[in-house]
């Protein structure tokens, strides 16, 4: 026998289930006049600083079927590569961009869109730069715990080779897997829940 | 860097590390939706870097007056959800028993009828014209919140042939670090369709279940209007950094 720790235990997880956009995008389900908008729905403004992009991201079921009723949130640095968020020490970041997001995925089409800016470079533990990313969060009906992984930018060759979390991915195929195909001003993303080209997604 | 709303030097140790085996695990097939949408292969696992550590502040500006009643933000003037009233209360802990303050707490839930507004929700129990079934708080500096709403009822759901969901209302919870993200519904005490629930029963250790039942806190009523429900929130903890290599640039 021993002294005890006297941690806690974490809160389990439990899905989001069918109605999550009652509760976290109530305009979006016709919910109005509760909250003036939906959080998360701008991410910039006319004063933000760094290059426009849109991302198009639908999450795909094993069957390849694009879930409907999904909701995605986006973390990310500003453009010169600082978060705005107490823990980062390095410096103010970009006073009109937070850095947060949160979309449901379309009813119809299953496309979630971000309207936002590309993020600058974030030093890894040891100091060393990682490439440019997003970091996801994905709920929905059937999601037990919620998912995290990022996004990577097709255009960033160099830095995705260099990046220390992609180097870690044991089986190079799935590297791809993270990594957001450039059209135009805009990043198009799917994530796959399962199987053959199933996402890597993280427990960090 | 933005303000925390708190006097407290911000924190920048990594999280502990998730206990997935105290979780529900991602394939629970008698919860029949989590089998085409639970990944099977590893998890990538590594230590916390700058995009986990951090996360968004959200002030108290952000919120209305009516923000946590449920009772009366979406009612008539004058008018209020029909139910019974409840106050749900509680604390926003991490695993190291310290309060989170600045927590943004948003839940939704079922009327009292157990009918969800929402276009796909067919159940015949009638909408209420006075209840909406959101809301939203932020933690105080002990962590500390309370909301009042109507106790939510139970509802029938297409799985098995006859499976009906606990009384139950969903928690989003936003602590300090995007890792902290977390998803997940309280129980009332006593209710015994909480151990008939294939989404409760995804949780296979029964003081995990117990984690997510709310019990009924008489010292918190209000006399001739509410009952009241404790419910507490605990979130992942950080590491102490006293000993720890510095990232660059801290
Ligand atoms: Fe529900």
């Amino acid at each position: 026998m021993a002294q005890s720790l006297d941690r806690l235990k974490e809160s389990p997880s439990q899905t989001a289930g069918p109605y999550v956009h009652i509760g976290l995008t109530p305009n979006f389900c016709g919910i109005d006049g509760v909250y003036q908008s939906d959080l998360g729905s701008t991410m910039v403004n006319s004063e933000t600083r760094g290059e426009r992009i849109e991302l198009r991201i639908r999450v795909l079921d094993g069957t390849g079927t694009p879930l409907k009723d999904a909701l995605i949130e986006i973390w990310q640095a500003d453009a010169s590569g600082l978060y705005n968020s107490p823990a980062e020490m390095r410096g103010p970041a970009d006073p009109n961009f937070l850095g947060w997001g949160r979309q449901p995925s379309d009813m119809e089409t299953g496309v979630c869109r971000f309207q936002t800016i590309k993020p600058g470079r974030v030093p890894f533990r040891d100091g060393r730069l990682m490439a440019p990313h997003i970091t996801l969060w994905i709920v929905a009906r059937g999601i037990n715990i919620g998912l995290n992984t990022r996004l990577y930018f097709s255009d960033e060759e160099k830095a995705n080779a260099e990046d220390p979390i992609l180097a870690r991915i044991e089986h190079r195929v799935r590297v791809p897997t993270l990594i957001a195909e450039r059209q135009g001003d805009t990043y198009v993303f799917d994530v796959h829940l399962q199987g053959e080209k199933e996402t890597v997604f993280f427990d960090s | 860097m933005a303000e925390s709303g708190s006097n407290r030097a911000p924190e920048i140790g990594a999280f502990f590390q998730r206990d997935r085996q105290w979780h529900p695990a991602a394939f629970t097939p008698d919860y029949k939706s989590s089998v085409l949408r639970s990944p099977q292969k590893a998890l990538l696992s590594f230590d916390n870097t700058l995009s986990e550590l951090t996360g968004p502040v959200f002030g108290h500006a952000m919120l209305g007056e009516l923000d946590n009643d449920l009772i009366h933000n979406f009612a008539k003037a004058g008018d209020s959800a029909i139910g019974e009233r409840i106050i749900v209360h509680g604390r926003v802990l991490d695993e190291r028993g310290k309060g989170v303050p600045g927590a943004l707490l948003e839940f939704w839930q079922a009327n009292a009828g157990g009918r969800y507004r929402h276009k796909k929700d067919g159940y015949l129990a009638p909408l209420d014209p006075n209840f909406g079934g959101c809301g939203r708080t932020i933690t105080g500096e002990d962590g500390g919140y309370a909301f009042r709403t109507v106790r939510p009822g139970p509802y029938p759901w297409p799985n098995g042939p006859n499976d009906w969901r606990p009384a139950h209302i969903h928690f989003s919870v936003f602590g300090h670090g995007f890792a902290q993200r977390l998803i997940t519904q309280m129980y009332f005490e006593g209710d015994p369709l909480i151990w008939r629930c294939p989404i409760v029963g995804g949780i296979s250790n029964k003081a995990a279940i117990a984690a997510l039942i709310a019990a009924l806190d008489m010292q918190s009523t209000i006399p001739m209007d509410a009952l009241a429900y404790k419910f507490d929130i605990v979130l992942r903890g950080r590491r102490s950094t006293l000993f720890e290599n510095r990232p660059e640039g801290n």
